[in-house]
């Protein structure tokens, strides 16, 4: 059972995008969970791996030596194969001290018609440190999911940390994550989102810094197409209170159809030598941009999924 | 040559305001063909017309393109017919590489084509190609890019719209070749523009002023009448505009 299981999960999962020959190579870490199960796990040195099975899903503790970067990116494959069923994961990561990861995680719910993927993680990541975590999802076309990421990060100095979460294959069912980084002296932090709603998807999106060391930086980025009866709210905030701390927010909202889009840019400033600016776009298609694609001959409707495909890219 | 673009006593108006009135131009097939003025004598709204941008529905008058009446067509189907437009100032395009927009209008891709394109635009391929259309891009070069795309199409009719405008010196020789080239592949070229020193590269002018064409000839013919009665002129209103004001 476990073994077909396996074989199931890769195969969404080399829908979603991955390439699950990865999964064979043993200088790369992976992971893979379905459900509560943990059904394939490869480590490397200097990684540290704990998953460990809970009546709802899998707590996992995550642990990168002082100085050990992680030459391969880290692959993580999260999914609920059955139309029902929950999965809730639970990670804290430790990133020490020079040490540096890169994750690259895929969640797959292609049959999803009463499924819950919950997702709460605790992340430290030290000073001279790098983290990056990708991930990208794949749902089925029912909508029939509901997704909640919710992320506590607390940086240290020198360090930099990279999250990019993309939801652009099937439906987004409903969505709500909330991620909340703190930032120490001279560390970045950029988080970006990018998501596709349609039907009546319900998108709604929290991503935070704090910038409180001095010569911080934040960047939080959003990408969100919505269509039919699709809803989005997206508040993106950055605080800084450290001199020379910079943060900048962009957001760009595309609607089509009945699709309602609010973004809400929550600038606080509290060191008269800090500085944070944001840029918010909602609206349709950029007129200008499909009259120039149809000028090339192309129907509106194609002009306007390339747009929003760039824009999504 | 026959005519390849006819029109004929076309009027617009814009937020109450006519902006072109009672305009006729026929454009032959194989020439490059300029209209010259000087700001906001219409010429970017006649070329918007043209292309059937969707608030630019002329009041009264008719559009005919190889003797089709396309009056009432979209902006898409003109294109399909071979009709496109350079913009003045042109759209970007986040997640859109400089390959894949200059493909877009080609009806096969074509590799050494879009290279092709590209030098003649002065811009090196392997720097461009994989870059993405975007406010990365100083605005002569997406310019440049614009004009690629258009030689990449191989378009009947190629609108430009001041595509001299905001390019350097150096690069504005290699733009004038470029328009060049598009006659000798047999694309029409309707070329917009307020130098008169950049008009004198086509085979006719036709001398644009508040809406109105005032003159058509030669652009030595053309050239010498902007000179001396466009350029000096305080109101830059057409003289009959201006008894009837």
């Amino acid at each position: 059972m476990m073994r077909q299981d396996y074989e199931a999960i890769l195969a969404a999962y080399s829908q979603a995008g991955g390439i699950p020959e990865i999964f064979k190579d043993s200088q790369v870490a992976h992971l893979v969970i379905h459900k509560n199960k943990v059904i394939g796990k490869n480590l490397v040195k200097g990684l540290s791996l704990e998953p460990k099975e809970t009546a709802l899903g899998v707590d996992i503790q995550l642990k990168v030596e002082q100085g050990i970067k992680i030459e391969y990116p880290v692959h993580l494959c999260f999914g609920v194969l059955p139309k029902e069923g929950i999965q809730e994961i639970n990670i804290k990561a430790k990133i020490e001290n020079s040490a540096g990861i890169k994750l690259l995680a895929h969640c797959v719910f292609p049959n999803a018609l009463k499924v819950a993927h919950k997702m709460q993680a605790e992340i430290e990541v030290g000073d001279n440190a790098y983290y990056e975590y990708n991930e990208v999802h794949f749902h089925g076309q029912d909508g029939g999911i509901e997704v909640i990421p919710k992320a506590k990060i607390k940086m240290g100095k020198n360090s930099h940390l990279v999250t990019n979460f993309s939801l652009l294959k099937g439906r987004v069912g409903v969505f709500d994550l909330d991620y909340e980084a703190e930032v120490l002296e001279n560390s970045s932090l950029e988080m970006t989102a990018k998501i596709y709603g349609y039907g009546d998807d319900k998108i709604k999106i929290r991503e935070a810094g704090r910038l409180i060391g001095k010569s911080s930086r934040g960047l939080i980025k959003s990408r969100i197409a919505v269509k039919d009866n699709a809803v989005s709210e997206i508040i993106n905030e950055l605080t800084a209170s450290a001199p020379e701390a910079r943060g900048h927010i962009d957001c760009v909202e595309i609607i089509q159809g009945n699709a309602q889009a609010r973004a809400i840019p929550i600038v606080n400033v509290t060191d008269e030598f800090a500085k944070v600016t944001h840029e918010a776009a909602i609206g349709r298609v950029d007129k200008k941009q499909v009259e120039t694609l149809m000028a090339r001959g192309l129907e509106e409707e194609k002009a306007v999924d390339i747009v929003v495909a760039g824009m999504l890219k | 040559m026959g005519i390849l673009l006819q029109i004929d006593k076309i009027s617009l108006n814009l937020e109450g305001r006519q902006i072109l009135k009672d305009l006729s131009l026929s454009i032959e097939e194989g020439t490059i063909h300029s209209i010259l003025g000087t700001n906001a004598a219409g010429k970017s709204t006649l070329a918007y017309l043209i292309m059937g941008c969707c608030d630019y529905i002329a009041k009264k008058g008719r559009i005919y393109f190889l003797g089709e009446d396309i009056t009432n067509f979209p902006i898409s189907k003109r294109g399909k017919l071979g009709i496109t437009l350079a913009w003045q100032e042109p759209a970007r395009f986040e997640g859109l590489t400089v390959r894949d927009y200059i493909s877009v209008g080609m009806k096969e891709k074509d590799d050494s084509l879009i290279e092709k394109a590209l030098h003649n635009v002065l811009l090196e391929p392997r720097d461009y190609l994989n870059r993405e259309v975007d406010k990365t891009l100083s605005g002569g070069e997406r310019k440049r890019i614009e004009l690629a795309a258009v030689f990449a199409m191989q378009p009947k009719l190629a609108i430009l719209d001041e595509p001299d405008s905001g390019i350097d010196i150096l690069t504005l020789d290699n733009i004038v070749g470029m328009i060049k080239e598009l006659k000798r592949q047999g694309t029409t070229v309707l070329l917009i523009t307020h130098r008169q020193e950049v008009s004198e590269i086509a085979d006719k002018t036709s001398l644009m002023c508040s809406g109105f064409i005032v003159k058509e000839g030669t652009p030595e013919e053309t050239g010498e009448y902007f000179k001396e009665k466009c350029i000096p002129c305080p109101t830059k209103i057409f003289p009959e505009q201006q008894d009837n004001s």
